[in-house]
């Protein structure tokens, strides 16, 4: 079991998973099980079963239990998503000032809607629920980390030039 | 960087800086951390500490409005175990984005607060649960509690004393539950955030079974200031029973959305103009006061209303986490609703019968409505819905997915009854599409 666990997960995660048990008390480290899958996430693009076991297995916890907590916290990917994963809000405050029509305009840029992923396996598009940041709006998060704020047409086309939107090859 | 400006700042002092003035050095140089030094060199009590607080009427910041030194003399602090202190940051109430600023601006007067309510309490322990979607500020909280561990503000013996507490960061990944207090210990302890029954409330069944207080980051974050200038004086700033200054996130058709201070009792007139009036010049319709959950306000009512917890309560609403969502003439009620009713619908954890079905009923019946196939007894199965979800539930996810339905029903019911005749909005997609500015077509 231990050797599936180095197989799916490098060193380093496997540190910085630890890293974050350390902040519990010992007979708690289920509490790093939302670090721990976010890094295994980062890590590897996607959360598998087999690698929601092995961040189970790390904590000593049962694997439906991990698999509870992957499904039920939507920052989560249970299936692929592309390079680039762009969760725009389109909630009622985003969408008085332009979270709704920056859906849109990424829809026809990439040619996809949400929970669609291009062609060309760069780019996924979420419609997320209130990010906490309606001050900047249009607000939008790039891979799960990286707030994007005041993102109208200029911004959303240097964003996606940044993440080599039109060029052939990843 | 949201703008910000403020009457009276307190809490907003160190935000002048922006991302340049938020290390612990610079939170030194303009007083911090010299109310936690003065506690432990002079061995304050911990109930002179409490009736301080108490003093202040510090209201809860996170949208209850509890207040708070009556919250922290609930704890059992003879209770010889372990004891917890939690900061609720997992800000996702829709309108609501003051404490992101807080952390990024000013970590300190977070950690220095938290270290405080501890010392209070008898807690040796505390997390700050911060809201996954916000990451970047997360990790500079990060970097605060190694600053302060450093600095021997955290840790064993803190600064020679006989006082230890530990401070950690936790981030959440996507969950609007886990802003209710005990989602968010169920969250903490790595399940899924799911409400717990209450009682037993956190302070006598709290993280891990132990005894737990849980403020909001915006609380935590008032503490030192409070001390600084004495609990009277903070109640003062504000008005009977409702004290000292407030963060208000104003966002919608404003001309600069972003975080005002204000002392609760200002009116609502006043922050408007604080935020740069109607975008477009264009004319108020209506203001939801407190976060997405508070009934919404016609126009006419939030200019007579001040901005404190008695006075918008008496209006109709609540004051709740204090985000203020301004809406224009180019706003279609139904529609607003009806993203409203979304929300709630994707966000019921699904624990509760009434929540988890009532949601989808709300949330399709409003966009039957919005979509030209609304019925004319729509209207009152709506409020029926919310009869039968209200007060029936664990947590106030429920109730907080029913009273913008049944505000908005009760103030603008003409555009409801119009949908459900015409099938169509009373305004004009095109006119709504504009108000948005995104393309910039208008200038603000």
């Amino acid at each position: 079991m231990s050797s599936t666990v180095n197989n799916l997960l490098s060193a380093d995660a496997l540190t910085r998973i630890e890293r974050e048990c350390a902040k519990y008390p010992v007979d708690q480290r289920q509490s790093a099980v939302m670090a721990a899958l976010a890094i295994a996430q980062d890590e590897l693009g996607w959360l598998a079963k087999d690698t929601i076991a092995a961040v189970a297995q790390i904590l000593g916890m049962a694997p439906v239990a991990a698999y509870e907590v992957a499904s039920f916290y939507n920052m989560y990917d249970l299936a692929p998503v592309g390079k680039f994963k762009i969760t725009v809000c389109t909630n009622l405050p985003c969408a008085l000032s332009g979270g709704v029509d920056a859906a849109d305009y990424l829809k026809t840029k990439l040619g996809i809607t949400f929970n669609e992923t291009t062609a060309d396996g760069k780019f996924t598009l979420k419609e997320g629920e209130c990010l906490g940041a309606c001050g900047d709006s249009p607000v939008m998060i790039l891979n799960n980390k990286r707030m994007c704020s005041f993102m109208h047409p200029e911004q959303i086309d240097a964003l996606l030039a940044e993440c080599g939107h039109g060029k052939a090859g990843a | 960087m949201a703008l910000i400006s403020a009457l009276n700042p307190l809490l907003t002092t160190g935000w002048s800086r922006g991302d340049d003035g938020w290390r612990l050095a610079d939170y030194e140089a303009r007083g911090g951390y010299v109310q936690l030094r003065r506690l432990l060199n002079d061995k304050v009590s911990q109930d002179d500490l409490i009736a301080e607080v108490k003093k202040s009427v510090l209201r809860g910041r996170g949208g209850a409005g509890f207040p708070t030194g009556l919250k922290w003399s609930f704890m059992p602090r003879a209770f010889p175990g372990d004891k917890y202190v939690v900061c609720n940051s997992d800000e996702g109430e829709p309108g609501t984005f003051k404490d992101r600023d807080l952390m990024r601006f000013d970590p300190h007067s977070v950690i220095e607060g938290m270290i405080i309510a501890g010392y209070a309490m008898g807690a040796g322990r505390g997390y700050n649960y911060i809201h996954g979607e916000i990451f970047d500020i997360y990790e500079r909280f990060e970097e605060a509690l190694d600053e302060a561990r450093s600095a021997g503000l955290l840790g064993q013996k803190i600064l020679g004393s006989e006082f230890s507490f530990e401070l950690f960061a936790h981030h959440g990944y996507g969950a609007y539950i886990c802003g209710e207090e005990t989602g968010l210990l169920e969250s903490l302890e790595g399940k899924k955030g799911q409400p717990r029954y209450k009682p037993p409330f956190p302070a006598s069944y709290g993280l891990y079974g132990k005894p737990t207080t849980i403020n909001n980051t915006e609380t935590f974050a008032a503490i030192p200031f409070i001390l600084a200038i004495g609990g009277e004086k903070f109640l003062g700033m504000g008005k009977p029973n409702n004290g000292g200054t407030k963060l208000f996130s104003v966002s919608g058709h404003v001309n600069r959305p972003g975080n005002y201070e204000i002392p609760l009792g200002t009116p609502f007139s006043t922050l408007l103009d604080m935020a740069g009036g109607m975008r477009g010049g264009r004319k108020l319709k209506a203001v939801i006061p407190g976060g997405s959950s508070a009934p919404v306000l016609p126009a006419e009512i939030m200019m007579n209303t001040t901005m404190d917890y008695d006075s918008i309560a008496k209006a109709g609403s609540m004051l709740g986490s204090g985000a203020v969502i301004v809406m224009d003439e180019t706003v279609c009620m139904v529609k607003a609703l009806e993203r409203l009713s979304y929300f709630y619908f994707e966000e019921s954890c699904g624990q509760c019968t009434p929540c988890r079905e009532g949601t989808g009923w709300l949330y399709r019946v409003v966009h039957r409505i919005e979509h030209g196939e609304g019925r004319p007894e729509d209207l009152d199965q709506l409020n029926r819905v919310t009869d039968n979800i209200m007060g029936r539930t664990i947590c106030a996810l429920g109730d907080a997915a029913s009273l913008p339905v049944r505000s908005f029903i009760n103030h603008f019911k003409s555009e409801f009854e119009y949908h459900i005749e015409n099938k169509k909005c009373l305004i004009d997609p095109a006119v709504q599409r504009a108000g948005s500015g995104f393309f910039k077509m208008e200038s603000a």
